[in-house]
């Protein structure tokens, strides 16, 4: 079997080389805006820790009862930095031998991973907004406070947001075209 | 500078123009409509900033008005020298030591001259000096937190007026005294002793570059004038204060006659960098002083006040190169250097021009030794020799100047309560605007700069009359605010001020808000009963004082109920504010305190002592609306009667837990 064209082997190289780069940034970003805060609340979530605005949305949430936003009630914060480098071996074994079979480990085992991510962040997503201390201040019947798992969603007063930040947008986009190299090598490059 | 003569001044001026008009046909009367586009140029639309900072004195109030301009609209008052209940400023306990001086405790003052702090003769937005004109003291403020942070009270110095202004780098504030006081004998002299006892000081306070800290570094020993106001030089007069002298008849009494009767009195120029050179060859005497210096540190959040004991003092008669007095007309106010430091411009009050002094010319005539004689040792330069040239027919009863970028200068005249524009080259009139009334000091934004911002003149009026709706017998004060844009000076707006804005300083609000705090930082705060989370909240007891350690956060205290406390113990209320967001302080008030409220901002620790005069439950509670739940932030504290043994409890929502 041929192996992967130089070329793209050099792509995957800097795919892989811009996933390990993700630690280095927010992976992920939930935006808060209400009348009170024009400029914004914003947490940011890394693969290894909760960030930024999270100190004035615990103070925040208290009125609604949600649970204290906290690193070490997350154990997926300590796995996912690991997770992350083994992502970058796996590119690294790819761009080196330029094995088909190598291309689709990495693919299947990214698919695997970014699967399980948004579950545990939907899951996280749902338990803080649904979990709600029944000694509240604020309590409205049948209402949650689940944020999106992507885009917008009206709670209360505030606006809340969900995007891929930095972090995360060096992972996705490299995983686009990693896909689409093994479209290509799988089924369309001609001999 | 606020006097009744003054006033009355104004009022007989008035009178003689009546007279006048009735004697010959009507003069037109000042055209005071305003022209059509002066409203969209003050507007500031909701929610949009202003462009400038202006900072005003406060006046007899003691404090700092703090606006924006062009819409005049009030941002803060700055407490400085008086108490103010509002913010617990004097009251609390943190507080208290900023109005300590060598006389005690003075929760008052009378502040005039507020002046920016300056890198390479530009405002830098770092400080805010102020001084104290009754119990003579200077002031510094933070603006990044828009806060005293210093204040350094003036030994030997008997109204401390001249002051605090700065010099180019802001190497030095000063502060020279307005009225001479004998220093023989501890002072116990006849006042009839005056021409031979009394004498003048001028205090040379030096600021850390890096930390704004002031340090009295030495003391001039003055002829026993009355100094009025003063002007770093600048540029090519670096080096160089610059004085205004009045009553150099030297009268102690009715000075409104007897101080007026000399043609000339004197600018007095002083070379401070000959002044270092002679303390540092030790031609100093060391008097021994007691005075005040008040620091506020923001990391413990808490004042301190040191006793200082020692003063150096250089007696100018007899060290040769460092004061050299000019002549100038008639009691001189305003003495203000221009942007390129060459022209000092003086302000008789009763004089009808305006002299503007060379610097260089008057250097030529120290070198030449061109004096007409000497005043109490010190040599006294030709009028003409130190001359540039003066403005003829400005005005009655010049005051203060300032300047633009192009040449001009704007001097106010409080008689004939206008601002004059004319060309400091040339000395020609270009413009005249009347005022509202009867204008102190002016201010032009960033006007005594080397490059000066310009584009407005800000008028300090000492009298409103029927300008505002009236309030009873005492009326608002007042400022207004005119474009210099045009050739022509174009009044835009007129806004209230606190207390009696003397003078004021303004610039571009960048300058300001790069130093921009929005809170506290927790972690740092190292004051000594502070909480930094609800867990350290506690009760302790030491024998008659019971010192609660309490946090504040949306929307309960910790703790919010407290017994064991008894009738005369010293409570002290050790507030620490946990919110780490911007505009989110909390209020802490008490039934029957005897002092204020606290007025705690994020991150910030500040003690209220309370002490409970019956026995009772006595209902505590946030002032100031922090969130929904504001109204539910509230607590007790039981007090039992004297002499019963009740156990220290306390808690926040759960059962109570008894004290260590």
């Amino acid at each position: 079997m041929k192996t992967i064209k130089p070329f793209l082997r050099v792509v995957l190289l800097l795919c892989a080389v811009a996933m390990v780069a993700s630690l280095k940034f927010p992976v992920w970003k939930i935006i808060l805006e209400a009348p009170q805060y024009p400029e914004g609340l914003k947490m940011e979530i890394w693969s290894n820790k909760i960030a930024g605005d999270v100190d004035k949305i615990n103070g925040l949430n208290h009125y609604i009862g949600m649970g204290v936003i906290l690193d070490e009630n997350f154990p997926e914060l300590k796995i996912i930095p690991y997770c992350v480098v083994i992502m970058g071996i796996l590119g690294l074994l790819v761009a080196a031998t330029g094995k088909r079979w190598a291309l689709w480990l990495f693919v299947i085992y990214q698919f695997i991973f970014g699967a399980w991510g948004m579950y545990r962040f939907w899951y996280w997503e749902y338990e803080y907004g649904h979990n709600l201390d029944p000694h509240a201040a604020i309590k409205i019947e049948g209402m949650a406070y689940q944020p999106p798992l992507l885009g917008w969603k009206q709670l209360l007063n505030f606006v809340a947001g969900s995007f891929p930040d930095t972090g995360g947008l060096l992972v996705i986009i490299p995983s686009v075209i990693i896909v689409l190299i093994l479209l290509y090598e799988q089924f369309f490059r001609k001999n | 500078m606020k006097t009744i003569t003054l006033k009355s001044i104004g009022i007989f001026a008035s009178c003689i123009a009546a007279a006048g008009i009735i004697s010959s046909c009507k003069p037109k009367k000042v055209d005071s409509a305003l022209s059509g586009d002066a409203a969209a140029k003050v507007y500031v639309a909701p929610g949009k900033y202003d462009e400038i900072y202006l900072f005003t004195s406060g006046g007899f109030s003691g404090q700092v008005g703090v606006y924006g301009i062009p819409s005049g609209r009030m941002l803060k008052q700055v407490p400085v020298f008086s108490m103010d209940a509002e913010t617990g400023w004097g009251y609390s306990e943190e507080t208290k030591p900023m109005l300590m001086t060598s006389h005690g405790f003075v929760p008052w003052d009378d502040s005039h001259h507020p002046q920016l702090s300056r890198t390479e003769g530009q405002d830098d937005g770092r400080w805010l000096f102020i001084n104290a004109n009754n119990t003579p003291r200077i002031a510094r403020l933070d603006l990044g937190v828009f806060k005293t942070r210093e204040i350094i009270e003036l030994p030997n110095t008997g109204g401390n007026h001249a002051s605090p202004f700065t010099t180019q780098n802001t190497e030095y504030v000063v502060g020279a005294s307005r009225f001479s006081v004998p220093y023989d004998k501890q002072g116990d002299e006849a006042i009839a002793e005056y021409k031979d006892k009394f004498k003048g000081t001028i205090s040379f306070i030096k600021v850390d570059k890096e930390t704004g800290r002031m340090n009295l570094n030495f003391q001039l020993l003055v002829p026993g004038v009355d100094y009025d106001l003063a002007r770093a030089g600048k540029a090519v007069s670096d080096g160089w204060v610059f004085f205004s002298c009045y009553n150099s008849e030297k009268a102690h009494s009715l000075l409104e006659v007897n101080a007026s009767q000399r043609d000339k009195d004197f600018i007095m120029a002083v070379n401070w960098k000959k002044a270092e050179e002679y303390l540092a060859a030790g031609k100093g005497q060391k008097w021994s002083a007691n005075y005040a210096h008040n620091v506020y540190d923001e990391k413990t959040h808490t004042a301190t006040t040191t006793m200082e004991k020692e003063v150096t003092v250089l007696d100018v008669k007899d060290l040769p190169g460092v004061c050299y007095f000019i002549p100038c007309p008639k009691s001189p106010h305003g003495c203000d250097v221009d942007p390129t430091g060459e022209y000092i411009c003086a302000s008789g009050k009763l004089a009808a021009v305006i002299p503007v002094y060379s610097f260089s010319k008057m250097i030529k005539a120290i070198e030449a030794k061109d004096f007409e004689g000497d005043y109490d040792g010190v040599p006294v330069i030709k009028y003409e020799a130190a001359l540039d040239g003066e403005v003829e027919r400005p005005g009655l009863g010049p005051l203060h100047t300032e300047f633009d970028a192009n040449g001009n200068a704007y001097t106010s005249f409080f008689v004939s309560s206008e601002i004059v524009k004319w060309n400091v080259k040339t000395k020609q009139v270009i413009d005249r605007v009347p005022t509202y009334y009867s204008i102190g000091h002016l201010c032009v934004p960033m006007g005594d700069n080397i490059t000066p911002y310009g584009k407005y003149v800000i008028a300090l009026n000492k009298i409103t009359k029927d300008r505002y709706l009236p309030t009873g017998p005492e009326l608002t004060q007042s400022a207004q605010l005119y474009s210099i844009e045009g050739e022509k000076m174009q009044l835009l707006l007129d806004f209230p001020t606190i207390g009696e804005p003397h003078y004021a300083q303004a610039c571009p609000a960048e300058i300001v808000r790069k130093h921009e705090v929005k809170f506290y930082k927790l972690e740092e705060n190292n004051h000594a009963y502070v909480a930094k989370n609800e867990k350290d909240a506690k009760v302790v007891r030491n024998g008659n004082d019971v010192h609660i350690y309490a946090t504040a956060i949306r929307s309960h205290f910790t703790p919010d109920n407290i017994e064991g406390v008894k009738v005369g113990d010293n409570v002290y209320f050790h507030l620490t504010n946990l919110e780490q967001d911007w505009d989110v302080p909390h209020g802490f008030s008490i039934k029957g305190a005897n002092n204020s409220e606290l007025l705690i901002l994020p991150g910030e620790t500040q003690t209220l002592k309370w002490v409970p005069d019956r026995a009772g439950v006595f209902p505590m509670y946030c002032t100031d609306f922090c969130s929904a739940l504001h109204q539910e932030m509230q607590g007790y504290i039981r007090v039992s009667p004297a002499g019963s043994n009740p156990t220290l409890k306390y808690s926040t929502g759960e059962e109570a837990v008894s004290a260590k």
